[in-house]
């Protein structure tokens, strides 16, 4: 995601490293190539013209004119406008003083909020928290039966009915929530235009009788102008606590997210990143202007690392890497876990300089990893500790094993090697629980 | 035809006016042609997501003409920014005009299989439910495919669908085979005689290359069971997707051999300009447009009554 922002910024830095000093008119210059830039990123013209001004204003100061390094004192200002634009710092799901915490989704059709559902109570649950969801989608063919199957996959409940109205199945979960003692019930409202007044209403409605403490708008991140016209809208009527983005795993610029956050000054509480329904993350304004501006989100990739990772095994590994007894089978099990941790495209973004101009075009094929687990499933445990037993005829042997042939075993095996060379030279610098390659 | 155009007018006008009622009150009065002018109508051409890039060129040729030739009426701007536009946006002049619903379907062909794929939430499932009942009403056999075996209900969504419209589907349970699924459905079309068979499958997003290869093979497996099938592959894109909406549309013509285009949600405040964008740089024509959650709100509709409802 944000990936071709964070190229075009690269490339309009470059032109200004290019210059000694910054003039008046290199700063105009930059400045529209950077509404340029945001617009086709699809946030909206009114707050690009905003921001631009804004930064404009304070590239024109001092700080920048004066500085030895103009260009860094661009970029520092960009991504303290971009964070500040997007929301300063991060901000929590309330908690009811009294449970249950009462949680809303609303957005139009297709944002993703019966799949938001799913990922919010699975993030509750993982977090020690009971939530009930609520199918109040009435109106889409088979969402009460999607939300029904959702929860049972996260393994929560879930109050599902056929004939009931939105309404009064809302009220319904609020008190089944004080019984069963949930302290969580989470609505799942069905999909509407913010122009279609009688479903508009209907969320009011829902809102004065169960009196929510969130309320999150779920909007698509590939959403374009429209964006703010919705969010807009939404804001006015229900006055939401919060913003969801979803279908930010694309290659959408995500310039919706800039804009509805201007438009509606509320916080982007989440991102959503995926398919499955653990990927649901916080939303962090100044990792997410980071990631713009190609600076690359270390953080995030350390913390998916330490979810991912199984404490004992890097314990171990770290032990053989350093008595350097690091073997094919240990590299396995790294790789299982850097599999844990995410689609590998993904992970490369996190990393510094490898968002924007580095990774353009180049596809990450996870099938490749498939193979070199065929590979290594082929091997005797032997030959996984030692390697270097696998002469010919059992390369041969591995290849027909594995589906694969030896040319591909001999490049495993001489990346292995490779492998085990740097592990000898970084096991000097010791790496506490981080898998191979980070 | 006329009565489709004044409801997606409608739709279009319901918070505000079309793209040329705002540069017309724009250019009211105005007989000189300066820098803020047409940064105020960069902003309208920008606002509709028609795209940076178009719009931008748009402002420019309008200044060169401006500069070369000048102008005496206010009129001649927006009379020279829709001749431009249509240049840009449509492609050949003289394309069809006004084609009906099911012009592209062939009854000689039997089953004619139609695919349908899309990213997440832009109205796949929908849009194939409205679609069994226009070829339902229009006294075809039709039969489902719920190829969509991942998203949790999205089979029962389906169904529900098909026997609104008064046809059948065939399914898998869920996580199974989509391919699988597609092929015995064909399979079973055959059999049945079925003069339509229309395959739903997942949302994916474009970028997931698992998810693309496993329509490819989708794609491929009808073949199998079909050599001429799919005969129609269509791209469901949702009017207020900006500017990624190109991404998603080459994509997946890279991937599947897409024929056309179906633009839902278009009774929002969204203008749908990225789908001129797409049409005319990929030449894939609009086929239908979703105006409504109603069984009745997909309607056909071709490129230039696009073009003119966005223009008014």
């Amino acid at each position: 995601m944000f990936q071709d922002l964070t190229e075009k910024f690269e490339s309009v830095f470059k032109n200004l490293r290019g210059h000694g000093k910054l003039t008046e008119k290199n700063i105009a210059d930059t400045m529209r190539e950077i509404r340029r830039v945001l617009l086709e990123a699809d946030v909206n013209f009114k707050v690009a013209k905003d921001f631009v001004t804004s930064v404009q204003e304070r590239a024109l100061g001092h700080e920048v004119l004066k500085s030895v390094t103009p260009a860094q004192q661009v970029i520092k200002i960009l991504h303290a406008e971009l964070t500040t634009l997007m929301g300063g710092s991060e901000v929590g799901i309330k908690t009811a003083s009294a449970p249950p915490t009462v949680i809303m989704l609303v957005g139009l059709q297709g944002s993703g909020k019966t799949t938001l559902a799913g990922k919010l109570a699975k993030h509750l649950k993982n977090r020690g928290r009971n939530p009930l969801l609520v199918a109040a989608d009435l109106q889409r063919p088979a969402a009460v039966e999607q939300l029904r199957i959702v929860a049972e996959q996260v393994g929560v409940n879930v109050l599902a009915e056929f004939d009931s109205t939105p309404v009064k199945i809302c009220s319904q979960g609020l008190q089944q929530a004080r019984r069963a003692s949930n302290d969580t019930v989470i609505f799942d409202t069905a999909g509407r235009l913010h122009i279609d007044e009688a479903l508009m209403q209907e969320l009011s409605e829902i809102k004065k009788r169960t009196q929510p403490h969130e309320i999150f708008f779920v909007a698509d991140g590939m959403t374009g102008q429209d964006a703010v016209n919705a969010a807009q809208e939404f804001v006015r009527r229900l006055d939401f606590t919060g913003i969801v983005l979803t279908k930010l795993d694309g290659d959408a610029r995500g310039g919706a997210a800039l804009s509805i956050r201007a438009v509606t000054g509320k916080p982007i509480k989440f991102i959503s990143t995926g398919e499955k329904l653990d990927t649901l993350e916080k939303f962090y304004p100044d990792r997410m202007a980071s990631r713009i501006l190609g600076m690359g989100d270390v953080v995030s990739l350390v913390e998916r690392a330490q979810h991912a990772v199984d404490e004992e095994k890097a314990r171990k590994i770290e032990k053989k890497l350093r008595r350097q007894e690091f073997s094919l089978e240990d590299f396995y099990d790294q790789l299982q876990q850097i599999k844990n941790m995410g689609p590998i495209e993904e992970l490369m973004q996190m990393i510094p300089g490898m968002g924007g101009k580095a990774m353009k075009g180049l596809t990450v094929d996870e099938h490749a990893l498939v193979r070199i687990e065929a590979i290594i499933n082929s091997m005797t445990p032997a030959e996984r500790r030692r390697p270097t037993m696998i002469d010919g005829s059992r390369r041969k042997r591995v290849a027909r094993g594995s589906g694969t042939n030896v040319q591909e075993v001999n490049k495993l095996l001489k990346q292995f090697q490779m492998m085990q060379k740097m592990v000898k030279r970084m096991s000097k610098f010791g790496m506490k629980g981080l898998p191979m390659g980070f | 035809m006329a009565s489709i155009l004044e409801k997606f007018k409608k739709g279009l006008a319901k918070t505000r006016e079309g793209l040329f009622g705002e540069i017309t009150k724009l250019v009211k009065n105005k007989y000189t042609v300066d820098d803020e002018l047409l940064e105020q109508i960069e902003e309208v051409l920008i606002g509709a997501d028609l795209g940076v890039e178009t719009s931008l060129s748009v402002i420019e040729q309008l200044q060169n003409h401006v500069n070369r030739e000048g102008f005496n009426e206010p009129e001649e701007l927006t009379a020279f920014l829709k001749s431009e536009l249509i240049k840009h946006l449509t492609g050949s002049p003289g394309e069809e005009n006004g084609t009906a619903a099911t012009d592209f379907f062939n009854p000689t062909i039997k089953p004619f299989v139609v695919m349908v794929v899309g990213v997440n939430g832009t109205g796949k499932t929908t849009t194939i439910g409205k679609l069994a009942k226009i070829f339902h009403d229009n006294g075809q056999k039709v039969l489902l495919a719920a190829a969509d075996t991942f998203r949790a209900a999205a089979s029962e969504q389906l169904e529900i669908w098909a026997k609104r419209a008064g046809v059948d589907v065939v399914r898998t349970q869920a996580g199974g085979d989509p391919a699988a699924v597609a092929f015995d459905a064909l399979k079973a079309a055959i059999a049945r005689e079925v003069d339509v068979l229309i395959v739903d499958t997942a949302g994916r997003l474009h970028t997931k290359v698992n998810l693309m290869e496993e329509l490819k093979k989708i794609n491929r497996v009808l073949g199998k069971a079909m050599e001429t099938a799919p005969h129609e592959v269509l791209l469901t894109l949702d009017a207020s997707t900006g500017q990624n909406a190109l991404l998603q549309a080459k994509e997946f013509k890279e991937t599947v051999p897409l024929t056309g285009l179906v633009v839902t949600k278009l009774d929002g405040t969204a203008k749908g300009g990225m789908v001129l964008t797409v049409q005319s740089q990929l030449d894939l024509p609009v086929r239908f447009v979703g105006l409504g959650e109603s069984m009745d709100d997909l309607k056909p509709f071709d490129s230039k009554t696009f073009v003119e409802a966005l223009f008014q």
